[in-house]
C-alpha cells in the first residue's frame, strides 16, 4: 500500500505519472548488458589471485611458473602500477588518498585483510587463468591481526600502517596508532545542557559491518591499444569516477580512457570505486588483448567495502517538558584496511533531525584488518542513527511521552542550526511525523509479544556537476543523453521532466546514459543526487532548446523571437500583437530545420547547489518469538519527504528497497571471522540477506513538501530510508519484550540471550 | 583433455556445444553459448539469479554441469517471450516497476513463471516463499509480489 500527501500546488501534466521505464524491455528478456556481459574477439579472462591470510609482510612473489603456463598472456603485480603520493585529496568528508587506494587494488609491502588482491594474470580461458593463479608463489610473514574495532583502538594491538599518526589531534600523539583521524562537531554549551536537564539517558552500542549486497559482482571488459587508448566496459555508479581513477592509477592521460556504462547490477555505494577496472586495463596492456575480469561472489564478499561497523556511546538530556537540551554522541568506525570510514557523516547526520542547543559529536576513524569500507546507502547515517535513535526513545520513555510526539517536539526547523555550521533550510520533516501520527496502524492494537517501534533518520541528498545534451531528432522526437548511470529508474525520471518541460509525449523522449566521451563530464550515480542535478541539467538543456525552437518558429513567422511563447509543445505567438499564427509544434518546427539553421540541439552542464536534505519517519510492528529469539516484522510503514515524486512507482521502490535492506541490516546480515582473521560467510547462504519470506508488504508514505530550488521540487529519495529501520526495530522489540538490543544483528541468539538474562539465566 | 560434445534443446532448438568436465550449465550459456540473459550473482545456487528450467524443472544453472544437459530441454529468459509478444509476467513486472537494477530480474521470471505453471492461483504467501530462492537487493520485493499475483489474475482470465 502507498499513499501521498501532496503539499505541492503546481499542477503537472506528465510528471507524477507511471509509465513503464524506457529501458524496460531489455531488462525483462534478458538483452539487457551489465558489467560481465560484454565481450570482444580475442579476449581473455582474467583472474586475481587473493592473500590467505588477515595481516602479512610480502617477502616476495615469484609469478615465473605461472607466465610460463601455456596459454598464460599476462601476469601482473602491484609493480605494474605506479606508485602514489601520499596526500589526501578532495574535501574532508569525501578524501580520497591515492597511495592507499592502490594499495587497495594491489597489495605492496602488506597484505592487510583476506582477500586482499596481491596478483593477477590473464588467459585464453578460465580454467588455465585458475590454473595460473595456483603457480603464483607468495612468500608471507603472518603478523598478528586485529578485526574489531575497540580492539584495535587498545594502545597495544597490532598496527596496520606503523607510521600513522591520528590527524585531527592537537598537539599530534608522538606514537602511531590504528587510528587514521579524530573529527569533533560542537555547538552550544554541553555541560551547562546536561546542567539543566531534567533526565539523561546514556548508552553504548555497537553496529556489524554490513555489505551492500547488490547482486552483480564486480565486472568488466577492458581493451589497451598500442596507441596507448584505452576503452572500458565497466558496470559501475560513474563511468566518470572510473575514467578519473583509473587513468590516475595507471598514469594514463583522462583523455585516452574512454568508460561505457554498463547496465549495473545494484550498487548502492560499492561501486563507487574501482576494484577490477585498473587491473584489466594493465593486463590488457601487457597482453595485447582484450581481457575480462569479472569476480566471485566470496570475492566480493571479502574484498570489496562493506560498509562500516562501530561502536558507539549516546548520551541525551531532556526537560520533563520534552524539550532536548543537551547531546552527546562517541562515534568509532571502522574504516576497514585503509582510513576512510564514513565517521564524518555520522558526526554530522546523529542528531541533525533536531533542533538541540548544546551538541558535541565526536567520531573516530579507525583501520582493522578487513576489507577497505565503501560508501553504502546515506553513508554513516544509519549507524549513528541506530544509536541517537534508540536513545531517543529511552529518553521519550523516562518522561513519558509518545515516541512521535517527542520527535515533533524537537524538530529541526529552517532557521535550526546544525552541528556543523549551517542552518536548516528545508521543511520536510514534521510533516513526516504528523503522516504517521495520522496513519491507523499506528495506534492500531498489539497482540503478545508485539511490539512497535518509531525512529527517524536523516540524510544531506546531493547535488553536484552533471551535464546533458538533448537533441531533436528529424522527426520530432528528442534524445535525451546524459552521464548519470541508471541504477534504479533514472532514465525514466529524465523522460519524464524532459517530456514536462518540452510539453511533448513520454514516449517521444528517449533517455540515454552516454559514455564518458559523449556527454559532458558527470559525477556519480549517488547521494541521490541524480534526479536533482542531472534532472536540473535534462531541463536546462531542454529549456536551451526551446529557445532555439522559438528562434526558429519567429524565423518562419518572421517576427521577433520574443514574441513567441512555447506553450504545450508549441510554439505560439505571444499575444495578439504579436501576429496570428497557428502554433508551431515541435515536431513541424524539426521538419523545416534544414532551412532555419540546421540541427537542434543543446547541452547543460552545470555544479548543481540547493539541493534539500531527506527526512524520514518510520513505524514498525515487530513480534518476537521467545523460544527462539527471532524477530518478525508484522508491519512496516516508511513516510519519507520526497520533494516532488517524478515517477512515484521508482520512489516507492527506493523507499521498500531502502527499508528492506535497514531490515537485513538490523536482523540479520554481519560478517563472521575466525581466530585466524578469515572470513568464514563469503557468500549468500551464510551471509543472509531479506528474502522474500522474510517479509511483509512495505507500506510507504510519500510527502511531498517541494524543494523550491528545482523547477518541480525534487528532492533525493534513494537514501533517508535506510537511516530509521534499525533503531525502530530495537525499540519495537523493546516495546515487544522489554529487552534494550543495544547491538546489530538482532539476531535469534543475541534476542534470545537478552530474554534469557531476565528469565534469570 | 577433450572436450565433450552434448546436445540438448534450448528454447525450443537443438543445440550442440563442447564443454570441459567442470563447467557449469550457467557457464556454457553465457561464455559458449552466449545467452548473458541468465546471470550469475553468486556461483553456488544462494540466489537464484541463473535461474533455469530443465526438463520444466526450476534450478540454478551454476549447480548443474554442462555435461548434464544432454538431451534435456533447458529454458532460459531468452526464451520467455513469444516473438516480440512478452509474457504477461514481463509485461507486469514493467507495468508495477518491478525491477530497479534488474539483474535479479530473468531470474525472478523464470521462477515466477516455474510457479503459475504449478499453481495458478497463489496467496502472496505462497508467492513469498516460492521466490524466497530469488535474492533482489533492490526492491524489498514488494512489487515483484505485486507482479507475479497481477500476472496470475490476468493469466487465469485467458
Amino acid at each position: 500500500m502507498s499513499t501521498t500527501i501532496d503539499y505541492s500546488e503546481k499542477k503537472l501534466k506528465v510528471i507524477g505519472t507511471r509509465p513503464v521505464r524506457p529501458d524496460g524491455v531489455p531488462k525483462v528478456t534478458g538483452l539487457a548488458q551489465y558489467g560481465a556481459d560484454f565481450s570482444l574477439p580475442g579476449m581473455l579472462w582474467g583472474k586475481i589471485l587473493r592473500s590467505p591470510h588477515a595481516h602479512a609482510r610480502i617477502r616476495s612473489i615469484d609469478t615465473s611458473k605461472a607466465q610460463a603456463l601455456r596459454g598464460v598472456k599476462a601476469v601482473m603485480t602491484s609493480a605494474d602500477l605506479p606508485e602514489q603520493k601520499f596526500e589526501y585529496v578532495g574535501p574532508e568528508r569525501l578524501a580520497v588518498n591515492f597511495w592507499h587506494m592502490t594499495r587497495n587494488i594491489m597489495a605492496r609491502e602488506k597484505v592487510l585483510y583476506e582477500g586482499h588482491a596481491v596478483a593477477a594474470v590473464a588467459a585464453i580461458s578460465t580454467t588455465i587463468a585458475d590454473e595460473a593463479l595456483r603457480l603464483i608463489e607468495v612468500d608471507y610473514e603472518v603478523l598478528p591481526h586485529v578485526i574489531d574495532v575497540d580492539e584495535a583502538m587498545q594502545p597495544d594491538a597490532p598496527l596496520l600502517f606503523e607510521d600513522m599518526i591520528t590527524r585531527g589531534v592537537e598537539p599530534a600523539p608522538n606514537k602511531p596508532s590504528n587510528t587514521s583521524k579524530r573529527v569533533e562537531f560542537k555547538i552550544g554549551d554541553l555541560e551547562a545542557g546536561f546542567a539543566a536537564a531534567d533526565e539523561i539517558v546514556e548508552m553504548d552500542f555497537k553496529t556489524a559491518p554490513v555489505h551492500q549486497g547488490y547482486i552483480e559482482p564486480q565486472g568488466c571488459l577492458a581493451r589497451f591499444d598500442s596507441d596507448g587508448q584505452a576503452e572500458l566496459w565497466s558496470s559501475s555508479q560513474g563511468h566518470f569516477i572510473v575514467r578519473t581513477l583509473t587513468a590516475r592509477l595507471l598514469g594514463m592521460k583522462t583523455g585516452d580512457l574512454r568508460v561505457h556504462p554498463a547496465e549495473i547490477g545494484g550498487a548502492f555505494g560499492g561501486k563507487t570505486v574501482v576494484y577490477v577496472e585498473p587491473v584489466a586495463v594493465v593486463l590488457s596492456r601487457k597482453s595485447g588483448h582484450p581481457v575480462k575480469l569479472v569476480i566471485s561472489r566470496e570475492e566480493v564478499f571479502k574484498a570489496t567495502g562493506p560498509t562500516s561497523g562501530a561502536s558507539m556511546t549516546v548520551k541525551i538530556g531532556v526537560k520533563k517538558d520534552g524539550k532536548i537540551v543537551a547531546a552527546d554522541g562517541l562515534f568509532k568506525y571502522q574504516a576497514g584496511a585503509f582510513p576512510g570510514s564514513p565517521v564524518m557523516n555520522g558526526c554530522m547526520c546523529g542528531f541533525a533531525p533536531y533542533d538541540i542547543p548544546n551538541v558535541r559529536t565526536v567520531g573516530y576513524d579507525v583501520v582493522c584488518n578487513r576489507p577497505k569500507s565503501a560508501a553504502y546507502r546515506a553513508p554513516g547515517s544509519p549507524i549513528s542513527a541506530f544509536a541517537v535513535e534508540s536513545t531517543v526513545d529511552m529518553v521519550a520513555a523516562r518522561i513519558g511521552m509518545d515516541p512521535l510526539q517527542f520527535r515533533l517536539r524537537n524538530i529541526a526547523k529552517p532557521g535550526t542550526p546544525t552541528v556543523w555550521g549551517p542552518k536548516h533550510a528545508h521543511e520536510g520533516f514534521a510533516e513526516t511525523i504528523q503522516a504517521l501520527l495520522k496513519h491507523p496502524g499506528y495506534t492500531a492494537a498489539l497482540g503478545k509479544n508485539q511490539g512497535r517501534g518509531v525512529a527517524s533518520g536523516y540524510w544531506f541528498n546531493g547535488g553536484g556537476e552533471s551535464s546533458a545534451t538533448v537533441h531533436v531528432n528529424e522527426d520530432g522526437t528528442v534524445v535525451v543523453a546524459t552521464g548519470s548511470p541508471d541504477i534504479g529508474g533514472s532514465r525514466a525520471s529524465m523522460a519524464l521532466m524532459a517530456a514536462e518541460t518540452l510539453g511533448i509525449d513520454y514516449d517521444k523522449v528517449r533517455p540515454i546514459v552516454a559514455d564518458t566521451n559523449s556527454v559532458g563530464y558527470t559525477q556519480g550515480t549517488g547521494g541521490s543526487r541524480v534526479t536533482y542535478a542531472t534532472g536540473l541539467a535534462v531541463v536546462n538543456a531542454c529549456n536551451k532548446v526551446i529557445g532555439e525552437l522559438r528562434a526558429r518558429a519567429a524565423m518562419i513567422w518572421d517576427v521577433d523571437a520574443d514574441d513567441v511563447i512555447w506553450e504545450d509543445g508549441c510554439a505560439r505567438p505571444a499575444g495578439k500583437k504579436a501576429g496570428e499564427f497557428e502554433p508551431l509544434p515541435l515536431k513541424a518546427i524539426a521538419a523545416k530545420r534544414t532551412v532555419t539553421g540546421g540541427p537542434i540541439s543543446a547541452s547543460a552542464s552545470l555544479n548543481a547547489g540547493g539541493q534539500a536534505p531527506g527526512f524520514a519517519t518510520e513505524f514498525c510492528d515487530v513480534e518476537v518469538d521467545p523460544e527462539t529469539g527471532k524477530v518478525k516484522i508484522l508491519r512496516f510503514v516508511a513516510a519519507q519527504d520526497v520533494g516532488r515524486a517524478i515517477h512515484p512507482s521508482y520512489v516507492e521502490g527506493q523507499i521498500q528497497g531502502g527499508v528492506v535492506q535497514g531490515i537485513g541490516w538490523a536482523l540479520n546480515e554481519e560478517y563472521i571471522y575466525d581466530r585466524a582473521g578469515r572470513l568464514t560467510n563469503a557468500g549468500f547462504l551464510d551471509y543472509r540477506i531479506p528474502v522474500a519470506s522474510d517479509l511483509p508488504m512495505i507500506e510507504t508514505v510519500l510527502v511531498e513538501v517541494p524543494n523550491p530550488n528545482h523547477p518541480f521540487g525534487v528532492k533525493g529519495v534513494a537514501e533517508a530510508n535506510i537511516v530509521p529501520p534499525m533503531a525502530a526495530i530495537a525499540n519495537a522489540i523493546n516495546n515487544a519484550i522489554g529487552r534494550r538490543m543495544t547491538e546489530l544483528p538482532m539476531s535469534p541468539p543475541k534476542v534470545l540471550a537478552a530474554l534469557d538474562s531476565g528469565r534469570g539465566g | 583433455m577433450a572436450k565433450h560434445h552434448v546436445t540438448a534443446t534450448l528454447n525450443g532448438n537443438v543445440v550442440e556445444f563442447l564443454c570441459e568436465t567442470h563447467q557449469t550449465l550457467l557457464e556454457v550459456l553465457r561464455d559458449e553459448l552466449r545467452l548473458t540473459g541468465t546471470k550469475e550473482g553468486c556461483g553456488t545456487g544462494d540466489c537464484g539469479a541463473c535461474s533455469v528450467t530443465v526438463d520444466a524443472r526450476l534450478m540454478c544453472s551454476c549447480l548443474v554441469l554442462g555435461v548434464e544437459a544432454q538431451g534435456k530441454s533447458i529454458q532460459t529468459i531468452e526464451g520467455m517471450a513469444v516473438g516480440t509478444e512478452l509474457h504477461p509476467l514481463q509485461r507486469k513486472f514493467l507495468e508495477h516497476a518491478a525491477l530497479q537494477c534488474g539483474i535479479c530480474t530473468p531470474g525472478v521470471l523464470i521462477a515466477a513463471r516455474s510457479l503459475l505453471e504449478r499453481n495458478p492461483d497463489p496467496t502472496e504467501e505462497e508467492v513469498r516463499y516460492w521466490l524466497a530462492g530469488n535474492l533482489c537487493r533492490c526492491t524489498g520485493y514488494n512489487k515483484i509480489v505485486e507482479a507475479v499475483l497481477d500476472a496470475a489474475r490476468e493469466m487465469r482470465r485467458v
